[in-house]
C-alpha cells in the first residue's frame, strides 16, 4: 500500500506557489550597489567619470559647438578657407567635408555619372537586406544575387544602354570598399569550406596535403604582400596580350587570403561536433555528401558563427589595404580628396566620417550575427 | 534440410588500435532472426566488436560477413550492408537541428529514394510503435533521454533493416528510463528481428536473448543460452564478471 502511495507521487506536481516579488533597485540603489561600493570604488567612480566628461566635452565643443559647417565664396566662385584655417586645431571643419563627400565616397569616378556609383551602392545594401532575410533563404536568392550583380557591373562599367563607359581604374570610394568585400567573401566563403572539408579528409592524403600546404602557405604572408605579388609578379608569369586588370588581381588575393583563414574557421566548427554525430549519419548509408551537406556541416556552421562574423568583419577592414597598390577604396579615396591644397590640415574630420561608415557597415554585421544565433537557438534548444 | 545461412559470420577476426590487441580470433554466427546479447567488461572489445560489423571500425585480420555480403573496401558492399544494418548507440546521436520526424526520414529520402510524404508515413508508423508520435514535430533537445532512445530506435527502423545492432542503448539513460526503452527492444524482439545487442541489462538478456556471449580482453570466453550462462558459468572470468554486476542490483 505505501509503496504504491510513493510511486504516485513520483512525477505528479509538487504544490506551486508564486515567485516572490524580486526587490527591483532603483537606479539611485543600483548605482550605489554598482559605482559606489566602499570608498575605493567611490574614488574610482568619481576620477574615472570626470576623465570621461571632460573628454566629452572637450570632442562636443571641438566637433559641434566650435565647428564651420560651411565657408564663404570668393567672388571667383572658390571657396574661401580661411575660416577653416584660422580655426584649426580649435573647431572642426565640416566645410570640407561638406565639399569633398563626392570625391571621398566615389573617388575618381567620372562627377557626371557618379549617382551610377550611388546607385550601386544602395543596390549593394538591398542584396545585403534581402539575403538577411530568412523568407529568401531558397534558390531564388541565388537568381536576387546574380540578377543584381549583373545590374551593378553594367552600371559600373557602363558602355551599354547609352550608358558612357568607364574604366576601372576610375572606380573609387565605397563601391570598390562593398564590390572588394562582397565578392572576396562570397568566393572565399565555398572555398572555405572545401579546404576545410579537404584539410579533414582521411581518405585522399593528395588532396589533404594540398589544403594544408595552401593555408599554411597564405597564413604565412601578410596580405600586403599578397596583393604586391598579385600586381606585380602575376603579369609576368601570364603569357603576353592576357592581362586582367588590377580590381580582379586585388580580388583574387583577396578570395585566396580570407579563404585560409575562414578554413580553419570551419574546420574547428567541424572538429568540434561530437563524433556520434558523423558516425550515426554513416550507419544510416548516408554517402559522404549527403553526411557533411546535411548533418555535419550544417551545424559546425552554427557553431562556429561568432568566430565567422569576427572574420568578415576583418576582412571587410581589411580591403582598405588595396590602396598599397593604387586602388582607391573609401579609406583612400578620403584622403585623397582632402589633399586639395584649398583643405590643407584637415584630416581628423575625414577621419571620424569614414570610421562611421566602417563602424555602421561592422556593427549591422555583429548585430545580425546575434539575432541569427538567437534564432538558432529558440529552434535548437540545447 | 539445407541450413539457412547465417545473417552475420565473424571469422577469426582481429583488430590492432595501434599496438594494442583489441579483437584476438573472435568467431562468432549470429542466424536468421536470431538474438544474441554480447556482454563482458569495459574494454572487454565489445564494442568495437559490433562497430566492426556495419564497418564503424575496420578490422585487420579475419572475415566479417553480413547478409553474404563481406565487409571489405569496396564501397559498394558497405553501402549495401549499412543499409541493411540499423544500429543504436549508448548516446543517441540523434541529429539536434531536425526535427524528431526530420531524424527519422532523412535516411529513407536520401538512401532508400522515398518519396517524402512516403518516408514520413512511415516514420509516423514507427514513432508510433516507440509510443511518440506527439513529438513529432519537436527537436531532439527537447525530449528526455528515455525518448531520445527510442526516437533512435525508430530512425533506425524507418531504413527497414534486416539486423539491428545496439551499442550498450540504456548505458547513458537515468534509472527510471530504462524500462522504456528495453520494453521498445523487446517488442521489436518479438517481431523477428535479427538483434546483436551490447549490453548489461541481464534481465533483458533472459527475456529475450536466444544466445549470450561473454567477451573479456578482445576475445569471446564463453557463450550460451541465458538460462546457463547466468545459473552455471563455467570459466571463472564470467563467475567473477556476473558477481561484480549482480552485486550492484
Amino acid at each position: 500500500m505505501n509503496s504504491q502511495a510513493t510511486a504516485t507521487t513520483i512525477g505528479t506536481k509538487a504544490p506551486t506557489r508564486e515567485r516572490p516579488e524580486a526587490n527591483l533597485p532603483g537606479p539611485i540603489a543600483w548605482a550605489k550597489a554598482n559605482l559606489f561600493n566602499g570608498v575605493i570604488s567611490s574614488v574610482v567612480t568619481i576620477v574615472l567619470g570626470a576623465g570621461i566628461l571632460y573628454a566629452l566635452w572637450g570632442f562636443v565643443g571641438w566637433a559641434f559647438i566650435r565647428a564651420i559647417w560651411s565657408v564663404p565664396t570668393t567672388p571667383s566662385g572658390a571657396l574661401d578657407p580661411t575660416t577653416c584655417r584660422i580655426n584649426h586645431g580649435i573647431g572642426a571643419c565640416w566645410a570640407a567635408i561638406h565639399d569633398k563627400w563626392r570625391f571621398m565616397l566615389f573617388g575618381r569616378y567620372p562627377y557626371e555619372d557618379q549617382w551610377r556609383a550611388g546607385l550601386c551602392v544602395v543596390l549593394f545594401v538591398g542584396l545585403f537586406y534581402v539575403s538577411s532575410n530568412r523568407r529568401f533563404w531558397n534558390k531564388s536568392l541565388i537568381y536576387i544575387w546574380a540578377g543584381t550583380l549583373l545590374v551593378i557591373g553594367v552600371l559600373m562599367w557602363g558602355g551599354v544602354l547609352g550608358l558612357a563607359y568607364v574604366p576601372q581604374d576610375e572606380w573609387g570610394g565605397l563601391p570598390i570598399t562593398l564590390i572588394l568585400s562582397t565578392f572576396g567573401l562570397a568566393f572565399a566563403f565555398p572555398l572555405s569550406v572545401l579546404v576545410a572539408l579537404g584539410r579533414r579528409s582521411t581518405k585522399l592524403p593528395a588532396v589533404k596535403i594540398l589544403c594544408v600546404t595552401y593555408v599554411e602557405l597564405i597564413r604565412g604572408v601578410p596580405l600586403i604582400a599578397l596583393l604586391f605579388m598579385a600586381n606585380v609578379m602575376l603579369p609576368l608569369f601570364l603569357p603576353e596580350g592576357v592581362n586582367f586588370d588590377k580590381l580582379v588581381r586585388a580580388q583574387v588575393a583577396i578570395i585566396l587570403f580570407a579563404a585560409a583563414y575562414l578554413a580553419e574557421v570551419v574546420r574547428g566548427g567541424l572538429a568540434a561536433l561530437p563524433k556520434g554525430q558523423a558516425e550515426a549519419a554513416d550507419a544510416l548509408g548516408l554517402t559522404y555528401w549527403q553526411k557533411t551537406l546535411k548533418i555535419t556541416l550544417p551545424q559546425a556552421l552554427r557553431l562556429v558563427i561568432p568566430p565567422l562574423v569576427n572574420t568578415f568583419i576583418g576582412f571587410f577592414k581589411d580591403t582598405s589595404l588595396v590602396l598599397t597598390i593604387g586602388i582607391l577604396d573609401l579609406l583612400t579615396a578620403s584622403k585623397t580628396a582632402m589633399a586639395d591644397p584649398i583643405w590643407q590640415g584637415v584630416s581628423t574630420e575625414i577621419y571620424i566620417v569614414v570610421a562611421i561608415i566602417y563602424g555602421v557597415c561592422c556593427y549591422t554585421m555583429s548585430s545580425y550575427s546575434r539575432s541569427v544565433e538567437r534564432n538558432l537557438d529558440r529552434t535548437r534548444n540545447r | 534440410m539445407a541450413e539457412e545461412a547465417p545473417a552475420i559470420t565473424l571469422d577469426k577476426v582481429n583488430k590492432w588500435y595501434g599496438t594494442m590487441h583489441v579483437l584476438r580470433d573472435v568467431t562468432m554466427n549470429v542466424a536468421q532472426k536470431e538474438r544474441v546479447v554480447v556482454c563482458g567488461p569495459s574494454g572487454s572489445g565489445k564494442s568495437t566488436m559490433i562497430r566492426c560489423i556495419n564497418r564503424l571500425e575496420t578490422h585487420q585480420e579475419g572475415k566479417i560477413i553480413v547478409d553474404g555480403t563481406e565487409l571489405t573496401d569496396d564501397l559498394r558492399a558497405l553501402d549495401t550492408i549499412r543499409r541493411e544494418v540499423g544500429m543504436v548507440f549508448q548516446s543517441f546521436n540523434l541529429f539536434p537541428h531536425l526535427t524528431i520526424l526530420e531524424n527519422c526520414t532523412l535516411a529513407p529520402i536520401s538512401v532508400r529514394k522515398m518519396p517524402k510524404a512516403e518516408a514520413e508515413e512511415l516514420a509516423m508508423d514507427f514513432l508510433r510503435k516507440v509510443k511518440i508520435p506527439e513529438q513529432a514535430k519537436k527537436f531532439p533537445g527537447q525530449l528526455s533521454g528515455g525518448q531520445q532512445q527510442r526516437v533512435a530506435i525508430a530512425r533506425a527502423l524507418c531504413m527497414k533493416p534486416k539486423i539491428m545492432l545496439f551499442d550498450e542503448p540504456t548505458s547513458a539513460l537515468d534509472p527510471e528510463m530504462i524500462k522504456e526503452v528495453l520494453d521498445t527492444m523487446v517488442g521489436l524482439a518479438e517481431t523477428g528481428m535479427t538483434m546483436v545487442c551490447v549490453t548489461h541489462e541481464m534481465g533483458f538478456a533472459r527475456m529475450v536473448a536466444d544466445r549470450v556471449v561473454f567477451m573479456d580482453r578482445g576475445e569471446i570466453v564463453e557463450q550460451g543460452p541465458p538460462t546457463s550462462m547466468f545459473e552455471n558459468p563455467q570459466t571463472d572470468r564470467l563467475k567473477l564478471f556476473l558477481s561484480q554486476i549482480l552485486r550492484g542490483h
